[in-house]
């Protein structure tokens, strides 16, 4: 028996996503300038780069909630220059946030089924009764919530408030209502932070896993270095808005222009 | 009637087909998947653990064969079991949270040439002692995520191998007559399962048992407690552990009751309320968590709940167990405790899932007497049974009605129990071990030459009610310096009957005095952090308030009292104690797989401490090793404070003085 080779087995396909020249201001501060990058299908993609380097800009403006002043996107071969966040949604891009967005007073099970909305296409007089298609649809959707919540391990909380749950687990349902939008590009902000080891080790594995059983591509922002070289197939490197750097993880750890940055540099 | 029935089967394989013909549409198990119960029935258990037997044997598994089963409470590790009983292999279980190294222990010693492995986790754990393991061959697997892309030339889903035997089955007509001929040949003599046990003193021994022994001690015990096809168990302890093996696979195989799995580890608490289960075991570990977390909530609840809690408790506490016992109580006792029930114990049993367990029963460890009084004085028919695995289980248990919380019952049907002259409990029963797997000397140590098999446990018969007391291990029994009795147990046991102390480790065997070293219980002592306004960071630095120690020392000088009262214990009273600023850990090798303390280890391992505790000062420095999870270590440093304590006066002041 050989040992599972390492997580970069998924077959890398055709660019799925690819922002071409994109600059995005804020009044004067200039958050990205002249920023261009893909993500190809099936891969884990990394954004990194020091504090206030635009990451987080970087995939609002993936998503569509941030306008770019300049440059455009390609995704599934559609270029534009603006999207809106709903074009994102429907398009398959699903995202998880820096500080997590759940409603705090649903359950975890209620909040991963608010991911399975924009599925549901029985209108608001179907979803009065109790009968008929709309709860046929529900059930359908309920056995996807089923198999995430199974995905993600979090049985034990179906029915807990999610405020009540510690912060590692929150992460988790709100990747899992993430996932439960099918998306075929998952955006995950620092899905790490504020986590022990084990909570890291954990959310790795789901990472992983999500990228290897769903076929899901991701991009994720992250400050640890051990996790996002351990888990990313390449890597982006921002600084001060502008791409300093792009390659495998071994090559963008040797590059000096990223150690400049990571780590300063005598002027 | 059920039981006459299963005297003639003597193999498992075919009680399972007995019950197949007799009880064909009855639940034999249940799984919570997807958040829905499942129901295999045991016609359909049946039809499933044959295709599997046959997936197997097309896999290369063969009678007199060892296979190790390592996994959580889930249907199909019970049907490997089942499985590799029909082909007339042995099943080895072991602990799904052992370490690799123990795990590669047990394989290897086992010499198991096949796996029915859970999921992945296990998978890359025998993958990473591969090298230990020459003989493993192929390995079966139950949940397939994160496994797609490893090497399955030797991997294979369980579904695939039960699908492969379903169609054999189906298409080679020799097929079917063939593993007939398997059941057929399998006698009441053959091994029917290999349990290793815990380790509690050094490695663990692999304890073989026979199909006939198995059979006979669970038809003796389900007849005890009238189990029959109606009832239900939930099955959430330990697959390798002898207790689950026992009273759910071999009891629900006797008496054809169904056997409930919970979807997750972590959903036990509500699967047990979804299911109900009638027949209901738990460690006194477990009860003591789940009274410590409804006594947190109540703490937390509304004015007039709370004191209606604790109002119907006392009511409890004065009748309630004596309504459970039969015995006389006043119109005016029921009928409070008919309200009581109403509105208290009632709802309370239905949130813990326990309004229909008809028989419940803990062993393992001494349980405490609040502990056990609480659970019966809400009409918990709680009973304490002793037993072992060599024993297969069962040795004595309390009879419904004569229940008494520090004997653990009397001698059971058809077990002949004796005590030697040093006290120790030795046993001759019908589910007896053969033998120690590949180890006849130390088979041998704990036969004596009569046939009889020698416990360790030191014990006494009560003289009024002829129950057995276990005190203490045998061997543990020490003497102070001054010739004083020293049973550690006995003195660590009455400490953690405190919600506050979760571990104690009692120190005194050649020593002048008795010293101990004590773990707080991070819920209730974090819950009465937050109640009185401590404020903390860690546990370590909970473990070293001023605070903590001063309620946990008024708590050794409760215990100190209550030793003083005993005329042989007197002299045994704590002297000093030190709060550890760590949890004891099965994984660091501080406990044993069944969270049982080892001693002799502790002691070594924290030397510094021990000769602080002795030497008069007031704090040490500690530095220790922790294996986290996955296997790193980490090193762990403090300063840990001693408080000297104050003994209470012996029953024989006058002696003292001269």
């Amino acid at each position: 028996m050989r040992a599972p080779s390492g997580p970069a087995d998924v077959a890398v396909g055709d660019v799925l996503l690819s922002v071409e020249d994109v600059s995005l201001t804020f009044g004067g501060v200039k958050a990205v300038s002249n920023v261009s990058f893909d993500i190809r299908k099936g891969e884990i993609r990394a954004i990194i780069g020091p504090n206030g380097a635009g990451k987080t800009s970087m995939l609002n403006i993936i998503n569509g909630f941030y306008q770019p002043q300049q440059g455009s996107i390609t995704f599934k071969g559609q270029a534009r220059s603006r999207m809106r966040p709903y074009e994102a949604a429907f398009g398959g891009i699903a995202r998880t946030f820096q500080n997590v967005a759940l409603f705090r007073g649903m359950t975890a099970l209620d909040n991963i089924m608010a991911g399975r909305s924009l599925k549901m296409h029985k209108n608001f007089f179907w979803q009065l009764l109790r009968f008929g298609p709309a709860m046929h649809e529900e059930v359908e959707h309920r056995k996807r919530v089923e198999e995430i919540i199974d995905f993600l391990k979090i049985q034990g909380i179906r029915r807990t408030p999610v405020g009540r749950l510690p912060y590692g687990l929150q992460k988790r349902v709100e990747l899992g209502r993430a996932l439960a939008m099918e998306p075929e590009l998952l955006l995950l902000d620092e899905p790490m932070a504020g986590m022990n080891l084990e909570e890291k080790e954990d959310m790795s594995r789901f990472v992983l896993d999500v990228n290897d059983h769903f076929g899901t591509t991701i991009a994720l922002i992250e400050h640890d270095m051990g996790v996002v070289m351990d888990l990313s197939d390449r890597v982006v490197v921002l600084d001060h808005g502008i791409k300093i750097a792009d390659g495998t993880p071994d090559e963008v750890k040797n590059n000096q222009a990223v150690i400049d940055a990571y780590l300063g540099v005598a002027h | 009637m059920a039981t006459n029935a299963a005297a003639l089967a003597d193999t498992f394989p075919k009680l399972l087909i007995r019950n197949a013909k007799l009880y064909g549409s009855r639940p034999s198990m249940r799984h919570k998947d997807l958040g829905i119960w499942q129901t295999w029935t045991w016609a359909e258990a049946l039809e499933i653990v044959r295709a599997y037997a046959v997936g197997l044997s097309r896999l290369g598994l063969k009678r007199g064969e060892t296979i190790a089963i390592v996994g959580g409470n889930r249907p199909k590790m019970y049907w490997s079991v089942m499985a590799a009983q029909m082909l007339g292999a042995v099943p080895v279980p072991v602990y799904a949270d052992a370490v690799a190294d123990e795990l590669a222990f047990v394989l290897a010693h086992a010499e198991t040439r096949y796996a029915a492995v859970e999921d992945q986790e296990q998978v890359d754990k025998i993958m990473s002692v591969m090298d230990r393991l020459p003989k493993l061959h192929e390995m079966v697997y139950d949940e397939k995520r994160g496994l797609r892309d490893y090497d399955h030339t030797h991997l294979h889903p369980m579904e695939e191998v039960i699908e492969d035997g379903r169609k054999a089955l189906l298409d080679d007509p020799s097929a079917a007559p063939w593993l007939d001929e398997q059941i057929a040949a399998g006698k009441g003599s053959d091994p029917s399962i290999i349990l290793y046990t815990s380790g509690t003193t050094g490695t663990s021994k692999g304890v073989v048992m026979t199909n006939a022994r198995s059979i006979k001690a669970a038809t003796d015990t389900v007849e005890f407690d009238h189990l029959t096809v109606d009832d239900v168990a939930l099955a959430y302890l330990p697959l390798a552990w002898v207790g689950d093996h026992y009273l759910n696979y071999c009891q629900g195989l006797v008496a054809g009751f169904c056997t409930a799995c919970p979807e997750s580890a972590d959903t036990v608490m509500q699967d047990l309320r979804e299911i109900g289960p009638t027949f209901y075991f738990a460690p006194p570990r477990t009860l003591e968590a789940l009274l410590t977390s409804v006594m947190i909530r109540m703490e937390d609840a509304g004015f007039l709940k709370r004191k209606m809690f604790h109002y119907f408790i006392g009511v409890a506490r004065k009748y309630g167990d004596r309504i459970l016992n039969g015995e006389r109580v006043s119109p005016i006792g029921r009928l409070l405790y008919w309200l009581g029930d109403v509105f208290v114990y009632g709802p309370l049993k239905n949130v813990l899932g326990l309004t229909r367990v008809r028989v419940a029963y803990t062993a393992g460890e001494a349980v405490g007497p609040d502990l056990f009084a609480f659970y019966r004085s809400i009409g918990l028919n709680l009973k304490q049974l002793y037993g072992q695995t060599e024993a297969f289980l069962y040795l004595t248990a309390h009879r419904d009605g004569e229940i008494y919380s520090d004997t653990v019952g009397p001698t059971f049907p058809n077990v002949e129990i004796r005590l030697s002259e040093s006290g120790e409990v030795q046993f001759k029963s019908p589910g007896m071990f053969t033998g120690y797997f590949k180890d006849d000397e130390k088979t041998a140590e704990v036969l004596t030459p009569d046939g009889f098999v020698r416990t360790g446990d030191a014990g006494v018969f009560d003289e009024k009610t002829g129950h057995l007391r276990i005190i203490d291990r045998a061997k543990d029994v020490g003497k102070l310096n001054d010739g004083t009795l020293f049973p550690p147990k006995y003195i660590e046991n009455k400490l953690k009957f405190f919600p506050n102390i979760r571990e104690a480790v009692a120190y005194g065997d050649k020593r002048d005095f008795v010293a101990v070293m004590l773990n707080i219980d991070l819920t209730a002592v974090g819950s009465w952090a937050e109640r009185n306004n401590v404020v903390y960071g860690s546990y370590q630095e909970l473990a070293q308030h001023p605070l903590v120690y001063d309620m946990i020392a008024e708590h050794v000088a409760e215990v100190n009292r209550s030793l003083a009262a005993d005329k042989v214990m007197a002299g045994a009273q704590i002297k000093r104690f030190l709060i550890l600023h760590k949890e004891l850990d099965a994984d660091d090798g501080e406990l044993t797989r069944t969270q049982k303390v080892r001693r002799g280890f502790i002691a070594d391992r924290y030397e510094p401490l021990i000769t602080a505790l002795y030497d008069g000062s007031s704090e040490a420095d500690i530095a220790t090793e922790v294996t986290f999870e996955d296997g790193r270590k980490g090193l762990i440093k403090a300063r840990v404070k001693i408080r000297d304590m104050k003994t209470e006066p012996t029953a024989r002041p006058m002696e003292k003085a001269a």
